[in-house]
This record gives C-alpha cells, sequence and structure tokens, in this order.
C-alpha cells in the first residue's frame, strides 16, 4: 500500500468470474506520517482506509467483470463494521462478491481478515459509469497489470501469479 | 398492478422512511417524496431483487436528461410499476 496516494491494493490473489468474486492482499507499511497522527505511540490503520480497500477490491472487481468499460466510484457503505485494530506491516487478505450488478450501480459485499480473523466487512454500492476520462482507463488497465489480474476470458477460477514489487492500485 | 405497487410502496416506506400512508401511486418519488438519486439506487437494488429484473436506470436517466422522456414518466408510481410490469413479462415471455 501507499496511504498518501491512496493506492490500497497489492495483489490480485484469486479471481472467479463465475462466482463473481475476488480476493486481494494488502499489506499495511511499517511507516507512515499517517501513523504519525493516527495515532501517536499507537499506530493504527484510519478505519476510513479499511473501507477504502474493501471499496477498491470491490471496484476493482467490478472493473474487471465489465472488461474495463466502465469506472466505478464509491456511493455508499452500508453496514459496516470495523471489528479489531489494524497496525502497521498487517497484511490484509480482501474478499470481495458481486451480489447485484445493475444498472448503472452495483451492489457488493466485502470482508477483510488479518491471519483469518475478520478485521472488517460492509455492503459496497458503486455507481458505474463511462470512464470520464480517457486517460482513466489506460490507468486503470495498467494498474491491472500490476496487481497480477488475471486477464483471461475463461470463466471460473484463475489464480494469479507471484507478487511483483510496486503492486499497487487505484480505484 | 396492485401487488406491484404494494411491494414497491413497502419498499420506498423501509429504505427512506417515508410513511407508509404518504405513498400513493399518483406520488412522484422526487418531486413527492424527496427522494434522491443516492436513496433510488437503494430503492432499484430492492425492486430489482425483489422482483428478479434490472431496472434500467441508465436508459431512463439518458432519455431524462436529452428530453426523450419527462420524470414523470419514469418516477411517478403508478408508471414506474407499470414499467416494472412489462420488465417481469418481458422476462417470464
Amino acid at each position: 500500500m501507499r496511504l498518501e496516494y491512496f493506492q490500497m491494493i497489492d495483489k490480485v490473489l484469486e479471481l472467479d468470474l463465475e462466482a463473481r468474486t475476488l480476493r486481494t492482499a494488502n499489506t499495511v507499511p511499517d511507516e507512515s506520517p499517517i501513523f504519525e497522527g493516527h495515532f501517536p505511540g499507537h499506530p493504527l490503520l484510519p478505519g476510513v482506509l479499511l473501507f477504502e480497500i474493501m471499496a477498491q477490491s470491490c471496484g476493482m472487481l467490478l472493473l474487471r467483470l465489465h472488461n474495463y468499460d466502465r469506472m466505478a466510484f464509491l456511493a455508499s457503505v452500508d453496514k459496516g463494521k470495523l471489528r479489531t485494530f489494524v497496525t502497521p506491516g498487517q497484511i490484509i487478505e480482501v474478499f470481495a462478491r458481486m451480489e447485484h450488478d445493475g444498472s448503472g450501480y452495483a451492489r457488493l459485499k466485502a470482508e477483510g481478515r488479518v491471519e483469518g480473523k475478520l478485521v472488517c466487512n460492509a455492503d459496497i454500492t458503486l455507481k458505474t459509469m463511462p470512464f470520464p476520462a480517457p486517460e482513466l482507463r489506460g490507468y486503470l488497465l495498467s494498474t491491472a497489470e500490476r496487481i497480477a489480474m488475471p486477464m483471461g476470458d475463461a470463466a471460473g477460477n484463475e489464480a494469479a501469479g507471484e507478487a511483483r514489487s510496486g503492486n499497487l492500485t487505484h480505484v | 398492478m396492485s401487488t406491484t405497487f404494494e411491494t414497491v410502496a413497502n419498499i420506498i416506506a423501509e429504505t427512506c422512511d417515508i410513511p407508509r400512508e404518504n405513498i400513493t401511486p399518483e406520488s412522484h418519488a422526487i418531486d413527492d417524496l424527496g427522494i434522491d438519486s443516492l436513496d433510488f439506487l437503494d430503492i432499484a437494488f430492492a425492486i430489482d431483487k425483489a422482483f428478479g429484473i434490472k431496472l434500467p436506470l441508465e436508459q431512463w436517466t439518458q432519455e431524462v436528461n436529452e428530453g426523450k422522456a419527462t420524470t414523470e414518466q419514469y418516477f411517478v408510481l403508478k408508471n414506474l410499476c407499470a414499467r416494472i410490469d412489462e420488465l417481469i413479462a418481458a422476462k417470464t415471455a
């Protein structure tokens, strides 16, 4: 993660096009200016960034399902829960599942785990629309490559390749 | 029609915390009930799930923005319910 740039996703662990699910791995950096204020002597990943990690994982799933022909924007977070502290150095594994792909919006469920323990979950609504700027689509395609998003056409489980350094994304 | 309306009215009442008795077939979702676009996403989600359809919100919005349709055609509840019935019929045809 590069928190200051809202680049939250490090790599894709698994994409299932048929089940419409995505798992991502995301490592909280050991150091960040954010931890200087949140909080002195007790660094914690801010809860809003846990929601951002879930939202970005949902967004990357939606973009992949739509073959990057639309952009997704966060519209609402329902039933959001922050269940325990997340600290520097921990790896958050996020599972996102498409619940309903509507017209101009989508509803997804997401949860984050650290070492198998549930740390956060929420129902995420994304608004979808054509890309407002052409360079944005190119940026997201390059981002998908960096996070090792499987890009094959076949439905079914696709295991992502090994993580590469600098695997970052921004939705 | 009545079943569709009852379902939609109950969804709106629950989703937007609007008294059920204030919701009639003549109610305009936006102008009369004060439902904004974000709340309408929640309503659309509940309607899609309840009826197994996909409200074409993007198409409707585009038609309204281009002056090809009025908001009354889609957002007065009796008209919305008629559209829902059409979508259900098209699904089962």
